[in-house]
């Protein structure tokens, strides 16, 4: 078994993070933290590493001896992995400050927190799968309680890691049962073998455990219940780079295992996704309708956005695949740019996270308001916008795979949830400031990165088939 | 294809009876004197002094997370140092590259100040 | 080479806008924006020069040329049904055209409006917006398809919307430019509609496919006879013409600038541009073309008696706008296409001019706009008086300037076209008199006679070098344009002639008429028009006080055109607060309020209750979650073990 120089040349994303990773960690322990020597560097690897991966979106290949797949679908993975992590980077730089918590240490963990999510995205046997959540997951763990002087901090990661090492098991005796059935872990094996298997009960039992445990990282009812109480306690640049990386991996990992092994045909773990994504729309905007802390609020958002994403695996068409991983993109652009915004104006001990806080705030920051306006607009899917086109392509393919009841509810789900979206802009757009609200000083680095995720919105909303094209080039 | 496993369930079924079958028949049988001798927690013949809700120095997790990360090192250097001749000098690149991360990690450790007692 | 220039030529104003938009309001230096606003439009008009020597030198046939940016969006494509829309410009004989009157004559009212809007708090605003028209009007008279048409048509609604309520502060600039939105909306229904049955009736949207589809169906197809009369719905919103032609007066509150532009010579042209580029549909239904005719025929003398009584100098010129614009459709309805084009392009002149030398009047005079409050002003405003008198004998048909050979060449087709009548020429001409009578009294009320204002506190001044160049050369314009029209050696007509033959051979056209009565047509028409300006002359520089007895000889007639035949009112009592009535009575208060509302409101209480329920599962306890965590999968086993 020889590792080949084309190897290592094709998975040239993974060794800039890891080198960048590398760099940061020596960094940081020989003269004490630096925080801004290390954010800059990490920015700058991992904006390397995205360069690289979007230069190489063609067909994919197998390396290191069938366990990893280089190419295209890896690569769109691991840019949006790698943009994700450099916008919260730029989020959290300036968060951390105010916080009085800016240590170098985060980056390496953040960093090393991408890799996993871009080695899930990548992999092509369920071990990896496995390596690559883990590897996320305990970097998020950490990060999740961050703040170790606060309870709701500690709380959150806490939460966090009882919950994830108790899916991970589940997760791991999926893949143990689906070994035992199958006799191999290759995602590849097990697609040839699933006709013989498809109704072997180690086997279901293995997909079932498998699908629980992808459904926890995704947060989709009923596995989500961590989501709001860890989303609220973590620092909010990480609570986005969460509900969006993280979800955008275990996204990645659920068209690799169940649309690859699946396929279109019409079989129960459709259905179960289909269930799990109706009740996960109904859910998640329901609760969030009752929520007036921002945090909260998004975390609930998050949940029934995944639920509008496992429309389109439940569907288990490639225009399902295509509709998923249009809206990852996007969304992850919408709800970075949400989360930087409200990190961006919250104050010292998790002040100025209500809604009433954004009373009047598009008189005193017009930017953010309008850019927070472009993003609540797009999470709620108004046309133009690049939500509206997600959320069109999804419920389009599930239309397609006649899923229409699937279809309804995901329409009328979104139209609860413009409730909520539109509340925030109301408060920000027609009330009038609250008198003893604190001005706050944005830098121009936060902004610039907000307006820059508001522009992408637009964009993306008016030129949808970019990004599809690239999708199409990808998955075919 | 359950019938596979029937050894398998009838394994878990009779070491479930004999373990709850033991214990009862322990309680059953054995002699019972009640006094507060007995009653009271024993530690190697002294009289119990605090609550043993204690809690331990984050040194010894340390050390312990320290010590598990460089026993699992030793557990993928076995099958490595086995087929190492198979394995060639690619083999050796690979291993000398996450020996190379493992020690980073190390220095990291070393220099953050997990390793100093005090 | 081309496709560069021409993507370089459309965004340069859009980058214009960008620029302003965002950082006009901290260049506090009016000459730097005045300089970018130009500069933007005026290169614009160099590229479009150039692409249109190139276009020249090549033979006709390769004139012309598609520019695909990328495909915009797409739907199922390649099966039936199936949608693909580009952002793509076509360029031919016809855009370039249009293409150079929008940023010619723009350029050079951008730099007149430096002069004009000098010291306005909102000047970067203003060429923001003026940056932002001539984006979305390239688009317009670009595009290569209906829906990209489409944007460039709701994006100069919007942009007129902007600049009409430009001084938003004062009500009536405000509620002009909701009014000239709101009856937009309703052309643009039609226009909307239009689209949809092209659709369904070409499966495109695309020109090329579309006017192919069209030039093989049968003619008097019905469906095409809607399609005509839509998209005419959709023209008489844009174009101001009867019955949607309301707005326009109105319009007049935004600068005069604006004015100028926007409701002169560029955007109210614009369903002209339409029907001409889909002048092979409407061949394909003669009955439309009719239509066309005689609503523009209508909407020209209808305008025109309005127009004579007017007593504001901007009214009077939006008036003898409409009524131009109906010269317009008479000629497109006449299926004298290239006619209509040549006098959209001289009338883009003379008009423009004309609005510039009444900004430069009203200026001078303090922002008074009544007539009869002036006087007199010729030995005060030398230039703008010799430019506005060039612009008032073009407008009337006076050869050899340039709108006799455009007006002339509508009114020959009119009388001798296949799809002419004498009827028809009879309202053109008497349309023509009441023009050249209503500008000639303008022009002597304005600048002849004695001065009506108090000398001693008014010092009128003429307008600073911006101002008065542009002046000077749309007068230069305005007598030289029509020569490229001179009646048979007609080079426009040539020009143009690609564009339009499809629609000429469908509708089998032939010429008729001979050189003879040519001439005495035209005879008769300068007659006429020579006939207009001298009653103007003499009534209104020997009889001054002639104009109020006969008012008050005919004081019925005097009252409906003084009260533009009471269209406003009528509309209002008719459409207006009927809708006003049900929408508040009926819609409102009895559907929106008691049905909508109240199933909104009970779904509403039931979902915020039900999100209450379901918060108190949310209860913190770790130990619950994985509780819920196991039952999740114990479901999912179930289901997917015993379905």
């Amino acid at each position: 078994m020889d590792v080949y120089i084309s190897d290592i040349l094709l998975n040239a994303p993974f060794e800039i993070v890891v080198l960048t990773a590398l760099i940061v960690l020596v960094l940081e322990s020989t003269r004490g933290t630096r925080p801004n020597i290390s954010s800059w560097t990490s920015i700058g690897g991992l904006s390397l590493a995205a360069v690289a991966a979007l230069t190489n979106l063609g067909a994919s290949v197998e390396t290191f001896g069938g366990m990893l797949q280089s190419g295209g679908f890896a690569n769109y993975y691991g840019a949006l992995f790698c943009i994700s992590a450099v916008m919260t980077i730029l989020f959290s730089r300036n968060y951390f400050e105010r916080q009085n918590y800016h240590r170098g240490e985060a980056y390496i963990l953040l960093l090393f927190a991408t890799l996993g999510m871009m080695v899930i995205a990548a992999s092509n046997d369920l071990i990896m799968i496995f390596l690559g959540i883990e590897l996320m997951s305990i970097c998020l763990y950490v990060l999740a309680g961050l703040f170790r002087h606060r309870d709701r901090s500690n709380e959150a990661s806490l939460k966090y890691f009882l919950l994830g090492a108790f899916a991970t098991g589940f997760l791991l005796y999926g893949i143990a049962l689906i070994y035992g059935s199958t006799g191999t872990t290759n995602i590849a094996s097990i697609r040839t073998a699933f006709p013989h298997v498809s109704h072997d009960l180690l086997f279901l039992t293995g997909s079932g455990l498998l699908l629980a445990g992808f459904a926890f990282k995704i947060a989709a009812v009923p596995f989500h219940m961590w989501a709001p109480d860890v989303y609220e306690g973590s620092p909010t640049p990480i609570s986005g780079f969460m509900s969006t990386g993280a979800k955008a991996a275990a996204f990645a990992a659920l068209i690799a295992v169940f649309s690859r092994v699946f396929g279109p045909s019409e079989n129960a773990v459709h259905q179960i996704i289909a269930l799990i994504a109706a009740a996960s729309m109904i859910a998640g905007n329901v609760v969030a309708l009752a929520q007036s802390n921002l945090k909260r609020l998004l975390a609930y958002s998050s949940i029934a956005h995944a639920g509008y994403m496992l429309v389109g695996l439940a569907a288990g068409t490639a225009d399902g695949q295509i509709g998923v991983m249009y809206y990852l993109a996007v969304y992850a652009l919408m709800n970075l740019g949400a989360f930087g915004i409200i990190g961006a104006l919250e104050t010292e001990n998790d002040q100025n996270l209500q809604m009433d806080d954004y009373a009047g705030l598009s008189e005193r920051e017009p930017v953010l308001a309008a850019c927070m306006a472009v993003f609540l607009f797009g999470l709620a899917g108004f046309p133009p916008l690049a939500g509206f086109f997600g959320k069109y392509y999804v419920f389009l393919a599930a239309v397609k795979a006649r899923l229409l009841w699937l279809a309804v509810i995901g329409v009328l789900a979104s139209l609860m949830s413009a409730y909520y979206y539109l509340r925030i802009i109301v408060f920000m757009y027609f009330e009038k400031t609250k008198a003893e609200s604190v001005p706050i000083s944005v830098p121009m680095s936060v902004r610039w990165t907000v307006i820059f995720c508001a522009v992408l919105v637009l964009l993306f909303g008016l030129f949808p088939s970019v990004i599809v094209q690239t999708v199409l080039r990808v998955l075919f | 294809m359950l019938e596979n496993y029937t050894p398998i369930f009838l394994m878990i079924g009779v070491a479930m009876a004999f373990g709850i079958v033991m214990s009862k028949v322990n309680e059953i049988l054995g002699p019972k004197r009640r006094n507060s001798d007995k009653y009271s927690t024993y530690e190697s013949g002294m009289e119990p002094l605090r609550s043993t809700r204690e809690r331990f120095s984050i040194k010894y997790y340390m050390v312990a997370m320290l010590f598990i990360v460089f026993d699992i090192e030793i557990v993928f250097m076995y099958p490595w140092a086995v087929t190492y001749k198979h394995l060639g000098f690619s083999g050796f690149i690979v291993m000398a590259s996450f020996i190379f991360v493992l020690l980073l990690g190390y220095y990291f450790v070393w220099k953050k100040g997990a390793l100093e007692w005090d | 080479m081309i496709s560069e220039l021409s993507i370089a030529l459309v965004l340069l104003p859009l980058l214009g806008f960008l620029f302003l938009g965002l950082f006009g309001a901290r260049l506090k230096n009016e000459k730097i924006i005045g300089f970018l606003g130009s500069a933007a439009v005026g290169i614009s008009f160099i590229l479009a020069l150039f692409i249109f020597a190139q276009m020249a030198a090549a033979g006709p046939e390769q004139r012309k040329y598609t520019v695909n940016l990328f495909t915009w969006f797409s739907a199922f494509t390649g099966s039936p049904g199936g949608l693909s829309i580009s952002a793509a410009y076509q360029i031919d004989q016809l855009s370039i055209l249009l293409t150079l009157i929008v940023t010619g004559v723009g350029f050079l009212i951008h730099i007149y409006s430096i002069g004009y809007m000098h010291g306005d708090p909102g000047f970067w605003r203003f060429f923001a917006y003026m940056n932002l028209f001539i984006f979305t009007m390239l688009n317009l008279v670009l595009a290569d398809n209906f829906v990209l048409m489409f944007l460039g048509w709701e994006g100069v609604g919007l942009c007129s919307y902007l600049l009409i309520g430009f001084w938003y502060e004062k009500k009536p600039a405000g509620d002009a430019a909701k009014k000239a939105f709101i009856v937009n909306r309703i052309g643009d229904i039609g226009f909307l509609l239009g689209m949809f049955l092209i659709f369904a009736a070409f499966g495109s949207l695309n020109f090329d496919t579309v006017f192919a589809g069209a030039s093989s169906v049968s003619r008097n197809n019905s469906t095409m006879l809607w399609i005509c009369l839509l998209l005419f719905l959709g023209a008489t919103g844009k174009s101001a013409q009867i019955p949607l032609f309301v707005w326009l007066p109105d319009a007049m509150a935004g600068p005069t600038p604006v004015s100028a532009l926007i409701h002169a010579a560029t955007m109210v042209t614009a369903g002209v541009y339409m029907i001409a580029r889909c002048s092979i549909l409407y061949a394909a239904a003669p009955a439309a073309l009719t239509v066309v005719a005689v609503v523009g025929a209508a909407t020209a003398i209808f305008a025109a008696t309005i127009g004579l009584v007017q007593n504001d100098i901007k009214k009077i010129l939006a008036y003898s706008t409409i009524s131009q614009l109906g010269y317009m459709f008479l000629a497109l309805g006449v299926a004298a296409f290239s006619a209509g084009i040549f006098h959209l392009m001289t009338h883009a002149f003379f008009k423009a001019l004309l609005f510039l030398g009444s900004g430069a009047v009203i200026h001078a005079m303090h922002e008074e706009q009544d007539i009869q409050k002036m006087g007199g002003l010729k030995k005060y405003l030398p230039v703008t008086y010799r430019t506005f008198l060039i612009g008032a004998i073009a407008i009337s048909g006076i050869p050899p300037l340039a709108g006799f050979f455009s007006k002339d060449e509508i009114l020959w087709k009119t009388a001798t076209g296949d799809q002419g009548s004498w009827l028809l020429w009879f309202v053109g001409l008497l349309g023509a008199i009441l023009t050249a009578f209503y500008m000639f009294r303008l022009v002597t009320l304005t600048f002849e006679g004695e001065p009506r204002f108090d000398e001693h506190r008014l010092h009128p001044h003429e307008a600073p070098k911006t101002m008065t160049v542009p002046l000077i050369i749309l007068a230069g314009l305005s007598i030289a344009g029509g020569w490229i029209g001179i009646p048979h050696a007609n080079a426009l007509e040539h020009w143009l002639d690609p564009v339009f033959a499809p629609a000429q051979m469908k509708l089998l056209a032939s010429e008729s008429g001979s050189t003879g009565l040519e001439i005495i047509l035209m005879i008769v028409s300068v007659s006429a028009a020579a006939a207009g300006i001298y009653a103007a002359r003499r009534l209104y520089l020997q009889y001054p006080g002639k104009e109020r007895a006969a008012a008050k000889r005919f004081p019925v007639l005097y009252r409906i055109l003084s009260q533009k035949y009471y269209i406003d009112e009528i509309y209002d009592a008719v459409v207006v607060k009927p809708i006003a009535s049900i929408s508040e009575k009926i819609l409102w208060k009895g559907i929106d309020k008691g049905a909508i509302d109240g199933s909104v409101n009970g779904a509403a209480s039931f979902i915020s209750s039900c999100a209450q329920l379901l918060r108190k599962v949310q209860n913190g306890v770790a130990q619950f979650y994985a509780v819920m965590f196991v039952g999740g999968i114990l479901f999912i086993l179930t289901w997917l073990l015993f379905r």
